[in-house]
């Protein structure tokens, strides 16, 4: 199979990702257009290990995995308290810092 | 001896240190301290004198080297004296009028609070004076020049509490910082053309430069005497200057600072001779001035007024005199003197009717005052006498000479300027009698003052009257005594150089018609004013009478063309300034604002819309490489 | 190594500055007395460096040098000249008269306990202020030059914003919003300056390798440093820029009556004759030895802009109401004298320049601090508010007057000289500009006469009849301040044999000779 068509569908869900970031409000959707947009990354660069022959993309999804997982513990952590304090999870309310 | 020099100078200024410093504790004594200060002064110009006299006129110039002023690359002033013949003359006629304005003073000033300062500002005109006269260069010259403005000033201004004493200070300053501008600029050419500013270096030189660079300095030092002897156009502080009190106006607005223009001219004659379109200007201010005081001198009815007008008229003549070069130069400082003599004394004898009728200056409110003072008649009569060329009084040598240089002068301009001065002294004469008529003879015409007071005419004390007596036998002497046997030209000859002059019509003719004239402006008066009443309120008079009375109009042109238009400017300027320059930066300043506050609203908060910032920066980021790759 | 005579001169104000600034408190007398013997002890300093200094010597003296920032070749490097020296010595003489006039200015007030004056920190500013522009006169490296050249704006925005003048026409809130307005003018215009010079100062750098002026200039007068033409020009516009802002010249002035007429009257004084001083002696001393031929390439503008701030100035001054507005414009006149004597390019111009710096800071301070006296007793800066002083107050009205007398340049005062050589050096090069600038004679008459009619003559307003006469503090400030007038004005040689042999080496800098005498010329 074309390994181009891998890329196609991580360009794809690349999108869908940031369009999702850009228009919810929803922090838990956001946060998790964010792990699509990862995600979408991974996949690339497995992609691209295999069309260039060597195991440094592969790596890189790895790490990048660990990363996600380390966000996914600290940025749900944060949604949590701030759903608690505000009941609310738009990140529209999050609005303290704004002048 | 010739240390002495510096003498003259540090006595009177040391008495106005004294005095200005010395604070309340000298309120007692301070009068006595000017007095014998300026007094001393005087002995040491004597005693300066006698030793001069003892030389040979060859060698009579004497100086006095002090310390280097302003030591600059190429540019040397020094604080150094120069006595000769010419600044003889001044130093005995400052110190000698001086003192005994000093001792008048002390009678005239008794009842002010402020005597002490009084005094002190005498001093310090002494002290400018003397500086100016016995100073080796131009820029030391210009150091006294502006130290008599100043005490001049202060002097004006001494009543200062009133605002027409003030505002006549003011202006008297300012005219002569006009005439300043011309000495200035005179200086600067000087040290261009020649390197130097000292008297002697630059009035050889005269020779090696062009016309056109003396005739340049000539104006201009003729602009500083305009300012400084109230000739036209410059004229016009002189008459408000009367607001000082009236010793002042005897010393300074009569006898001598208002004479510095003289003695500028007549030192700079070098310089003058070699530039016959300066001294054509120079004649022609003189003959302008001396008709216009004369006009103005016969409308003013306060007596210290028309005597201002007669000063600056016979101011006119000197001008006149030294614009007409070696024939007239020597004439000029004779008219001077006796001037300095007979129009001091005229003015201490305002001062004494002033000071018996209660400060009343209008002379429709005098009249028949000889009998009530009758030593300050007779001086005063003995003043007029000079003043108008009666034979054998002073006035009468040193006018009739003028008037024969002018005629002298040759050709149709030697005709003009020998006739009016010639119409001068007539009108001089009838001016002059006038003010006699008015004050002296006739009805007692005061009235009480407002309050009720009615004036008591009195004689002045005993230190008021002596000056007086002094000065009129100045008056009456000196002219003879200079006159006969040309004894003044020969003194100082040496100086100012001296050619003879010979009248076309010859110099009995001058003469003659002088004294005619003399005659006619005396009869013209006594008509007018000593054969019917004086009216105690003025009548409203001709078109000429009017104009005469507001100075022939020079307030009323000054005020519309410079008072106002300078008000006019500065006004526009500050709101320029406003608007424009500030107006700018401050514009500026708030555009900046104004987009910085359009820019914070990027700024909204929205987590949302700082993301949209970064996919599109990277996409732009990703378009421009790839844009850059395919090309 | 001999002792570092320059540092110390800077140093001890410095060091004096943070001392007040840590005195409690509640010792609000001691921190005063504290602030004026530091400031007399630096002016004993600066005396030892006047004497120390030889006129014949080399062109700069006392030198020190130490490396500082190596990697962009700035070096700590003081020198003085003639003229620095003559600066100098006018700065730490004008402190403790500043310190001494100012002596009330800070003290809290009892009416209002909510605006805590600090009093320490108003001494402590001015001494701070001391600091930095005796080290600006003593810098020879660029940029040095250039830090406290710059820094120096940074207590000054504290005194004019924070220490206002008390007596101001509108309400408090209006006062303060004048003031805040008068200080941040002060501080952007300047900074803006300063900006500018900044990119030429790194230019300079990037052109010529290091900051040392001697260097530079060394190079620059052999040769081997050769500047494109239009670099250069660029070059010396940025320094000329930063120094006429702070001059200031025409038409970069506007801040100076803004500043000068919010601040107390001694920080006035601070203002007009102490800082900007900075500004005409680096035009003097960095732009014509850097940049010899784009000076003269810019000469004939600026001495138009010079004229015009001679006129204008003069003019607006005659136009004002308020007092220490009608000082201010009568001072960017007087800046505008200085400027023009730097670029007549002439031996009289630029002595004359130098003592007008000297002079114009000792006659102003004079005017100045006696008309903040007068302002303090009637609580009011309006010309209209005042008349007829002379009769209660004779002293005042006499201090004033001199003041006055000595801002017109009267012959025999201290600016005469300065004045007169300024227009004579630039008659002899330029005579039609020299000519126009001698109109500024008659208006300086105009402005100071007309503002001593108003105020001290004429009747006694009711307001001011009860004024008391000059105290003796005030009379200890004023007195020292009319004597030097008068001194200088008669025997101004220790200084001109001070300031000569530098304007001789600036000349041969841009390598100009004076034009001779036509009379020699001709020859």
């Amino acid at each position: 199979m074309n390994p181009v068509n891998y890329l196609y569908l991580a360009a794809l869900l690349f999108t869908i990702g940031a369009t999702g970031v850009l228009i919810r409000r929803n922090a838990i959707v956001v946060f998790m257009c964010v792990e699509l947009m990862l995600n979408a990354c991974n996949l690339a660069f497995v992609a691209f290990s295999r069309m260039h022959g060597n195991l440094d993309g592969q790596i890189i999804a790895f790490f990048t995995m660990v990363v996600a997982a380390a966000e996914v513990v600290v940025g749900l952590a944060i949604i949590v308290s701030l759903f608690r304090s505000r009941h609310s999870a738009s990140v529209d309310d999050a609005s303290l810092m704004k002048l | 001896m010739d240390n002495l020099i510096a003498l003259l100078v540090a006595a009177p200024l040391l008495g106005a240190a004294v005095l200005l410093c010395g604070g309340r504790r000298l309120d007692a004594v301070g009068h006595w301290i000017g007095t014998v200060l300026a007094a001393a002064s005087f002995v040491i110009g004597a005693v300066l004198f006698a030793d001069m006299l003892g030389k040979d006129a060859e060698h009579r110039a004497v100086g006095q080297h002090l310390f280097s002023w302003i030591p600059v690359e190429g540019f040397q002033a020094d604080v150094a004296f120069q006595l000769d013949q010419l600044s003889m003359t001044f130093v005995l006629l400052i110190t000698g009028v001086g003192s005994l304005i000093h001792v008048y003073s002390i009678g005239y000033m008794e009842h002010d609070e402020r005597r002490r300062r009084f005094f002190g500002y005498l001093n310090l005109f002494l002290a400018a004076m003397l500086l100016l006269v016995l100073a080796d260069n131009y820029l030391l010259l210009y150091v006294g020049w502006e130290g008599v403005g100043l005490a001049s000033y202060l002097l004006i201004g001494f009543w200062q509490h009133k605002p027409s004493a003030a505002t006549a200070a003011k202006k008297a300053f300012l005219v002569n910082r006009v005439g300043d501008l011309g000495l200035s600029i005179a200086i600067m050419l000087m040290f261009t053309t020649f390197g130097t500013f000292a008297f002697g270096p630059v009035l050889e030189a005269t020779g090696e430069t062009g016309e056109g660079t003396l005739t340049a300095i000539g104006l201009m030092l003729l602009l500083a005497a305009c300012g400084k002897s109230a000739q036209v156009p410059l004229q016009s502080w002189l008459g408000d200057a009367m607001e000082g009190p009236t010793p002042v106006s005897a010393l300074i607005h009569a006898a001598t600072m208002v004479t510095a223009g003289v003695y500028l001219i007549v030192r700079s004659g070098e310089i003058f001779n070699a530039a016959p379109d300066a001294q054509l200007v120079t004649t022609v201010v003189g003959a302008v001035t001396l008709l216009f005081g004369a006009i103005v001198g016969c409308a003013k009815d306060d007596i210290k007024k028309a005597l201002a007008g007669s000063t600056m008229s016979q101011i006119g003549y000197m001008i006149l005199a030294a614009g007409l070069g070696p024939i007239g130069y020597v004439f000029a400082i004779m008219h001077l003197v006796t001037h300095g003599f007979f129009k001091a004394g005229l003015f201490l004898g305002a001062g004494s009717v002033m000071h018996g009728m209660n400060d009343e200056v209008d002379m429709r409110r005098y009249g028949g005052l000889r009998k009530y003072m009758p030593v300050t008649f007779v001086t005063f009569g003995l003043g007029y006498l000079a003043i108008i060329g009666f034979p054998g009084l002073s006035g009468f040598f040193s006018k009739d000479k003028i008037i024969e240089a002018a005629f002298a002068k040759g050709g149709t301009e030697g005709w003009i300027l020998g006739s009016v001065a010639l119409l001068g002294a007539a009108v001089t004469a009838f001016y002059m009698t006038r003010v006699m008529l008015m004050t002296f003879f006739g009805e007692k015409r005061w009235q009480p003052d407002e309050r009720g007071n009615e004036p008591h005419p009195h004689e002045s004390p005993k230190s008021m009257t002596i000056p007086m007596v002094v000065l009129a036998f100045g008056s009456v002497f000196a002219g003879g005594f200079f006159g006969v046997g040309d004894r003044f030209v020969h003194w100082l000859e040496p100086v100012t150089e001296h050619t003879h002059g010979h009248p076309p019509i010859g110099a009995t003719a001058v003469t003659l018609s002088t004294v005619t004239v003399m005659v006619v402006g005396v009869g013209l008066a006594y008509l007018l004013y000593g054969r019917r009443p004086v009216p105690a309120v003025a009548p409203r008079g001709s078109l000429l009478t009017r104009a005469a009375r507001r100075d022939l109009l020079q307030d009323d042109f000054n005020h519309v063309v410079l008072v106002r238009g300078g008000e006019h400017l500065t006004r526009s300027l500050v709101y320029v300034d406003h608007t424009l320059v500030d107006g700018v930066v401050n514009g500026t300043a708030a555009s900046m604002g104004g987009l910085s506050g359009r820019l914070r609203k990027l700024q909204n908060g929205y987590a949302r819309s700082y993301a949209v910032s970064m996919f599109g920066g990277a996409a732009l980021l990703i378009a421009a490489t790839l844009l850059m790759r395919a090309v | 190594m001999s002792f570092p005579l320059l540092t110390a001169t800077a140093a001890l104000p410095a060091i004096g500055a943070i001392a007040t600034a840590a005195v409690p408190a509640a010792r609000r007398t001691a921190a005063k007395w504290l602030a004026l013997l530091v400031s007399l002890a630096t002016l004993a300093l600066a005396v030892v460096v006047l004497v120390r200094f030889d006129p014949d010597g080399d062109r700069y003296q006392l030198t020190e040098s130490h490396s500082w920032i190596k990697d962009f070749g700035v070096r700590y490097e003081l020198g003085v000249d003639g003229i620095a020296v003559a600066l100098i010595a006018l700065t730490a003489l004008l402190i403790p008269f500043v310190i001494l006039a100012g002596w009330h200015d800070a003290d809290p007030l009892e009416t209002r306990s909510s605006r805590w004056r600090p009093t320490q920190g108003f001494f402590a500013l001015i001494l701070a202020v001391e600091a930095m522009v005796i080290i600006s006169f003593e810098a020879t490296d660029v940029f040095l030059f250039y830090i406290f050249f710059e820094a120096m704006l940074i207590p000054m925005y504290f005194l004019i914003g924070g220490f206002g003048d008390r007596a101001h026409a509108g309400s408090d809130e209006h006062a303060a919003a004048q003031r805040s307005y008068a200080a941040v003018k002060f501080l952007l215009y300047n900074l803006a300056g300063g900006l500018i010079m900044l990119a030429a100062v790194i230019g300079l750098y990037v052109v010529a390798g290091n900051f040392s002026l001697q260097e530079i200039a060394a190079a620059r007068a052999d040769g081997s440093l050769d500047m494109a033409t239009n670099t250069e020009r660029w070059l010396f516009l940025g320094f000329f820029f930063a120094f006429a802002v702070k001059a200031p010249l025409w038409p970069l002035h506007t801040w100076l009556p803004n500043a000068m007429g919010e601040s107390t009257a001694p920080v006035a004084v601070l203002i007009t004759a102490v800082v900007d001083k900075v500004g005409t002696f680096a035009m003097l001393r960095f732009c014509l030895q850097l940049f010899p031929e784009a000076s003269e390439w810019a000469t004939p503008a600026i001495l138009v802009l010079a004229l015009i701030s001679i006129i204008y100035g003069a003019l607006l001054a005659v136009g004002q109401r308020d007092i220490k507005r009608l000082v201010a414009y009568a001072s960017i006149s007087h800046f505008g004298f200085i400027i023009m004597g730097i670029f007549a390019m002439t031996s009289q111009g630029q002595s004359g320049a130098t003592l007008y710096m000297v002079n114009h800071g000792i006659s102003t301070a004079a005017l100045m601090l006696v008309a903040g006296f007068l302002i303090s007793r009637r609580g009011s800066r309006l010309i209209a508010d005042y008349g007829g002083v002379q009769k209660v107050a004779p002293v005042l009205a006499g201090t004033f007057l001199v003041g006055s007398l000595a801002t017109l340049s009267l012959p025999g005062l201290a600016p005469f000289v300065s004045e007169f050589l300024v227009l004579v050096g630039t008659f002899a090069r330029y005579p039609v500009i020299g000519i126009i600038a001698t109109f500024g004679i008659v208006l300086a008459a105009l402005y100071t006469l007309v503002l001593y009619q108003r105020t001290m003559t004429g009747p006694v307003k009711p307001e001011v009849s009860a004024m008391p006469d000059l105290k003796v503090r005030e009379l200890v400030v004023v007195a020292p301040l009319i004597a030097l007038l008068i001194v200088l004005g008669v025997y101004p040689k220790p200084l001109t044999d001070i300031v000569n042999p530098a304007v001789e080496q600036t000349m041969s800098d841009v390598q100009k000779t004076d034009p001779k005498p036509d009379v020699e010329a001709a020859k």
